[in-house]
Parts: structure tokens; C-alpha cells; sequence
């Protein structure tokens, strides 16, 4: 599950990681009382007003109907106001949005933290993430922050360090102490820097996310070290121990067809092809896409309906996939182990019975346990039904199908 | 005298005796035996020829059901069964501890089903199975079925005809699909080794392909994955060096766009090298017989073992 950045900095500071302060609103008026108060408590005129969407490159994106950036610096009433009004309710398109973009339902004004000091401000970066060969927590840092990492990752990979977390031991005082020496800190900062960085791995435990980037991870000009932006996702697995944290979940960041599906317990993902599939098992589900593919269409979806492949499931899956016109076709692909391919087929054309109004081909294919006498159910059923046992033939039939 | 004798071997060299993993010797104990997916599944492993010997349910422990013991712990089961594999139905939150607890009471073979286990439970197990010599299966998979001798999973049996192709896969139904092609090319299974969709997982695909190369019962490998991890392509690699027999290899999710999981919790295109297209790429050029189509498969194997 994927945070907004407001939402993730409200979990961290539980944690005691220091953030960049702010406020959520979603309107002009709140987003003025906001900057008032961030005013009076910084003692400080600037502020910045900065987009809540899922998606990273709000900086430099472009909300479509102003024109505006994501993040803007204002050091006013009007400045915070006008830039309210520029972003809230538009779409904004960033580098990883694609064209069509995000609504934005909400801003955050949060206080600007580079403010004048004794000291040189400096941007670094700082990521917890999983090392799925080690098996291992490891944290990702770099001296070379507020950029776009993979950028860094390419162009310049010494510069991005790794330190490994052991399972057992945890974080250890002397890792925390590497990490601020390799980013050259000393003083107030070095032990700040210490502090931030053992409490975001408590964090990053103890919500059980997947993935904590903090980029850029800040020094200000009189040494505190905090996180002015947060890029947060959960282990979906684990919210079953968050109750509290799986409320956070913004579905209107997500695709409304999948939304739907999720309450099916269907595991659905939109895609932009012609040709819809229902599959039992996510792998077999992926291989059918490509199938789909290599026989001259193009997936309009991955569908996994689980274990229990029966009428209500397959009707709802009908429904889901029919939602989208671009639909020229769609292939039903079970392998029926534990599951009897003769009811996963009563189930078909009883759905197809209630809906009725079916115009695009539906094929079929059945294997695995009574898979014959699913096809002999299916063959006479009358439906405008194309059946297969084998996926080289269900392959052949989506070919013609899309032809 | 002669039993203890027996039982001494089957605990320390459990793998020296069974072909791959297990054998019709396996004894199997099913964590979770009572709840409704333990005891379907259990009733269809006993029901292939499997030796379930006994069950653990806490707080159940000195009832009957199907027939067999159930224990309040797995040391419990151990002792009084002389059991050397465990199959795991546990709820995703109590997983982890079910693995560790079979792993602590010294089973050889943890075969772990559920699917939906936290990841950082999953890094604790792995960490915790460090030096010991139980070998984990799983989690989020279908199990370990070796044709006409034992079913340690929840695969439909019957698919998996007899013969000497072995079987490494992340995906249950892909699994039963890839034996089902097998055997209508003419050719059978020996072992098939579901090893798990996701991130963290006991054996990797490269240890699984070792087994079975290891094999004397097994002429071919038929190696499915899909996209996420680096898994095949560390599997892939090994083989170039050390393949002594012909491995074709399918990659799932040729089509998937990235960043979002598909289905499976590490079925996610996360960089450059992890897709389906980077990894096909890698095992074309270590010699593995990479097909496009799932459909074609089994085919290709019969072809490959002409060569």
C-alpha cells in the first residue's frame, strides 16, 4: 500500500524522526489558515505548498489545467492562496504519472526549512528497502540528494553506498555511526544524523513498509537533520497487524475497476490491451497475458481468480472486464486441480445466462480434473461459447478472435 | 532395536534416502492439520499413498483426526512419529512461527503453503534457518510432489504421471500446466518442486535446479519463473557451468507493465533486470531452452531431450 507523503511524515514522527512540519488541507481558505499558523510557529514568511498525489516528480510536473508545478515556494498569504487555487482539484502530470496524471484532492503547506543559519544547508539521500536476494533490511544512502537516485545509480554508482541490516542484531550503533561519517557530518548534526537514522529503521520495522525513502534527507543551516520529503509503501501482507495504518489506503489514487474487483477478492490489474483473460493462479494469469500477446492481441488485464473459480466469481470477473470497450475478446483459462473444470463451466454459463447481453467471443479453455466433460457442457450449451483444452488452442482461437 | 536403528538414518540422512526431498519413506506431519484447508488437503495427500503420520494443533493435542495423532507442539510429533517432514496450513500471522517451530524440533523437510506472510517475518525465518539443516519449501506454494511416491502439497496428483522430467516453478497452476504438456508430449514427471511467489523464500530457484541436476531419476528440467528478483538468472548462470542435463525455462510476465505486482507478492518489475525480457536474455545465453509461448513447453523438452 503506497502513502501519501503527509501521511508517511505523520508516521514517522511516532517514531520520532524528525520532519519537515506541515499541514494537509483540501481547500484555498484552509490552506491560508494553514500558512498563518506554519508562519507564527517558524517565525518565518516562506512556506511551500506541495501536491499529495502517489507518484514522485512533483517538483518539476505540471498541473494540466494551470500550468502550475507541484511544489511551489511562496512567501505570502496571496502567493499561498494562488497556489492553492492552481493545484487543488487539477491534474497534475509528472515524469512517472504518465499524460493522463493525478487529481490532486490534496495539498500539504508545510514550513521551509532552508532558512538562513550559522551553517551550509546540504541535501542527501536515504532509503530502507528490502534486499530480496540477501533476505536482508538494507539501508541506501548517498551524498547525492533532492536529485533522482536512478539517475546517481547510473551515472555516478560510487557515490551510493549500502549498508546491510542483520535480521537478528538489527540496526547497530556503529552502522548509524558509518552512515554520518560517509556523509561527512560531525558535531550536533553527526549525532542528530545518528538518531534519525536508527529511529527510521524502527520505523521502517515496526510499520512493516516495504520501502522508506527519504530524498532529500535535510541538514539545515543550524544542524537538525530531516526528512523533507517521504516516499512510504507498506507490506500489504502485514496490514492484518495495522489496522489503524491499512485506513490510510486512498482509493481514489487508485484505479476504480480495481477497487471494485479487490472486493471480490479478485486479483485485478488494468491494463490497456483488447483482449480480457480470467485465470486461476498469478502465475499461469501472467503466462496468459503473454500468450494473449504472442497471438497478435494485447492483454487487457491481469485477472486471478483464485482457488474458487464458481459462478459468482466469474460472473463478477465478466462484469469488470466488460467495463472496458476496448475489449475485443476475452479468454477464460483454468487449469482445474482442486477445482472441477465442470463446475468452473456451469459457473461460465450460468454468468454468461445473467448477463446476457454478451456480444464480444468468449473463449474458453478448460483443463485438469473432468476437463472433457466441461468442454461437452460448454459445446452444448448453445452459448456463442468457444471451447479449448489446450492452451496452443486456446491460443489459435484468441488469434482468430483478434484477427 | 532395528526400527530405532531405521529411524536414527531417516533422521539424520534424510536426504542421502529420498530421491529428491520425498519419497514414499517420507513420514509427514501437517501443521494446522485441523483447520479446513489442513484437513482437505491432508485427506488428498493420504488419499495419493502419502504417509501423513500425525497432525499439530495446539491446544488439540492427544485427539484423533483422520485417523492419525494430533500434538500440541511439533517436537511433540517428532518424538512419538519419528516424522522427518512437516507441511505448514497456518494462517499468514502464525506462519513464520510454525516454520521456526518445526525447524527448532528438527524436521529435514518444511513444506510452508500458506501464502501472505509478512516479508519481515520472512526475513526473520531466513535468518533463523542460518546453519541449521532443515531445508524450507516455500512459502506461497503449491509443494513438493514426487510421481507415485509421496504429494507434500496441494497439486492435484493425477497430472503428474510418472517419468523423468523434473519440475522447478514460483507458480502453482503453471506448475500443473507445464506437467500436463509434459506428459501429453509423451514424457512423465520425476519430481516437481513449487518453490514460491514470493520475495523471501526458503530455496531458491538455483538450489531446486541442483537437486534435481543431482538427480539420477531425472533426464530433463523443465524451470519456470517469472518476473521480480534475480532468481533465474542466479539459477541460470549455475547451469551454464554445471548442467549436465537439458533445462528449458519459461518466464512468466513478458507482458507485465512495471511496477505493479502481479498477483504474487515479489511479482514485481522493480529495475532494469528483472524483467521477463533481462531474464530470458541471461538463460538464453547460459544454454537453457527459453520458450516464448507457455503453450509450448512440454514440446520443447521433448525436443530438447533428443539432442
Amino acid at each position: 500500500m503506497n502513502l501519501h507523503e503527509y501521511q508517511a511524515k505523520e508516521l514517522l514522527k511516532k517514531y520520532n524522526v524528525p520532519v519537515q512540519e506541515g499541514i494537509a488541507v483540501e481547500t484555498v481558505a484552509a490552506a491560508e489558515e494553514a500558512y498563518r499558523q506554519i508562519k507564527t510557529e517558524t517565525n518565518n514568511k516562506f512556506a511551500v505548498v506541495k501536491a499529495q498525489i502517489h507518484a514522485g516528480g512533483r517538483g518539476k510536473g505540471k498541473v494540466k489545467e494551470t500550468g502550475m508545478n507541484g511544489v511551489k515556494v511562496g512567501k505570502s498569504v496571496e502567493d499561498i492562496a494562488s497556489f492553492a487555487t492552481g493545484i487543488l482539484g487539477g491534474t497534475l502530470v509528472t515524469i512517472q504519472t504518465g499524460e493522463a496524471g493525478k487529481k490532486v484532492n490534496k495539498i500539504l503547506v508545510a514550513q521551509d526549512v532552508y532558512y538562513e543559519g550559522p551553517n551550509p544547508t546540504k541535501e542527501f539521500y536515504l532509503s530502507i528497502l528490502l534486499d530480496r536476494s540477501k533476505g536482508q533490511n538494507v539501508i541506501m544512502y548517498s551524498t547525492e540528494g533532492g536529485m533522482d537516485i536512478e539517475e546517481v545509480a547510473h551515472h555516478t554508482p560510487e557515490k551510493i553506498f549500502k549498508e546491510l541490516v542483520h535480521p537478528g542484531g538489527g540496526l547497530l550503533p556503529f552502522q548509524a555511526r558509518k552512515i554520518a561519517f560517509n556523509f561527512g557530518l560531525s558535531g550536533e548534526a553527526f549525532k542528530n544524523c545518528v538518531k534519525f537514522v536508527t529511529n527510521l529503521y524502527n520505523a521502517y520495522v515496526g510499520l512493516d513498509a516495504s520501502m522508506i525513502e527519504i530524498n532529500p534527507f535535510f541538514k539545515t543551516s543550524d544542524e537538525k537533520m530531516i526528512a523533507v520529503d517521504c516516499k512510504m509503501n507498506l507490506d500489504d501482507n502485514a496490514l492484518m497487524r495495522h489496522a489503524e495504518i491499512a485506513q490510510l489506503r486512498d482509493v481514489t489514487e487508485e484505479d476504480p475497476t480495481e477497487v471494485e474487483a479487490g472486493q471480490f477478492n479478485l486479483n485485478f490489474v488494468k491494463l490497456d490491451g483488447n483482449v480480457g483473460c480470467m485465470v486461476n493462479g498469478a502465475g499461469l494469469a501472467m503466462a496468459t497475458m503473454d500468450m494473449i500477446k504472442l497471438s497478435g492481441g494485447e492483454p487487457a488485464n491481469f485477472l486471478d481468480v483464485g482457488g474458487t473459480a464458481n459462478a459468482q466469481t466469474v460472473e463478477a470477473g465478466f462484469r469488470i472486464i466488460m467495463k472496458d470497450p476496448n475489449v475485443k475478446a476475452i479468454l477464460i483459462n483454468i487449469f482445474g486441480g482442486i477445482v472441477r473444470c465442470d463446475r468452473v463451466a456451469a459457473g461460465v454459463i450460468e454468468a454468461y445466462n445473467k448477463l446476457g447481453n454478451i456480444e464480444i467471443p468468449i473463449i474458453v479453455r478448460l483443463q485438469g480434473t473432468n476437463a472433457p466433460e466441461a468442454k461437452k457442457l460448454i459445446d452444448e450449451s448453445g452459448l456463442k461459447v468457444q471451447s479449448a483444452i489446450l492452451l496452443s488452442e486456446a491460443a489459435d482461437l484468441v488469434r482468430q478472435a483478434v484477427a | 532395536m532395528f526400527a530405532l536403528f531405521l529411524r536414527r538414518i531417516v533422521k539424520k540422512g534424510a536426504y542421502l534416502i529420498m530421491s529428491v526431498l520425498v519419497n514414499k519413506d517420507s513420514k509427514i506431519i501437517v501443521q494446522g492439520f485441523t483447520g479446513t484447508e489442513g484437513t482437505f488437503h491432508a485427506t488428498q495427500m493420504i488419499e495419493y499413498g502419502t504417509q501423513v503420520v500425525g497432525g499439530v494443533t495446539p491446544n488439540k493435542g492427544g485427539t484423533l483426526h483422520l485417523d492419525r495423532p494430533v500434538f500440541n507442539t511439533v517436537a511433540d510429533a517428532v518424538k512419538a512419529t519419528g516424522a522427518n517432514v512437516s507441511i505448514i496450513f497456518v494462517p499468514p500471522a502464525f506462519a513464520a512461527d510454525a516454520i521456526m517451530e518445526a525447524t527448532e524440533a528438527g524436521i529435514a523437510l518444511v513444506v510452508c503453503i500458506t501464502e501472505g506472510i509478512p516479508v519481515q517475518d520472512m526475513v526473520k525465518v531466513k535468518n533463523y534457518l542460518l546453519g541449521k539443516p532443515t531445508r524450507l519449501i516455500g512459502p506461497n506454494c503449491p509443494g513438493v510432489i514426487t510421481a507415485d511416491e509421496a504429494k507434500v502439497g496441494i497439486m492435484p496428483g493425477f497430472i503428474f504421471k510418472k517419468g523423468r522430467i523434473g519440475i522447478v516453478s514460483k507458480s502453482g497452476t503453471l506448475t500443473y500446466e507445464a506437467a500436463d504438456q509434459t506428459v501429453k508430449a509423451g514424457l512423465g514427471i520425476s519430481t516437481a518442486i513449487g518453490i514460491g511467489g514470493d520475495p523471501i523464500i526458503g530455496t531458491p530457484t538455483v538450489e531446486a535446479v541442483k537437486l534435481l541436476m543431482e538427480d539420477p531419476e531425472t533426464d530433463g528440467i523443465i524451470m519456470i519463473g517469472e518476473i521480480g528478483g534475480s532468481m533465474e538468472a542466479d539459477a541460470a548462470y549455475w547451469i551454464k557451468e554445471n548442467a549436465t542435463k537439458p533445462v528449458v525455462g519459461f518466464i512468466a510476465g513478458q507482458t507485465a507493465p512495471p511496477g505493479r505486482r502481479m498477483g504474487h507478492a515479489g511479482a514485481i518489475i522493480g529495475g532494469a533486470d528483472d524483467t521477463a525480457a533481462a531474464k530470458m536474455k541471461i538463460m538464453t545465453e547460459c544454454g537453457i531452452h527459453v520458450v516464448a509461448s507457455p503453450a509450448d513447453i512440454g514440446k520443447t523438452m521433448a525436443e530438447a531431450l533428443k539432442k
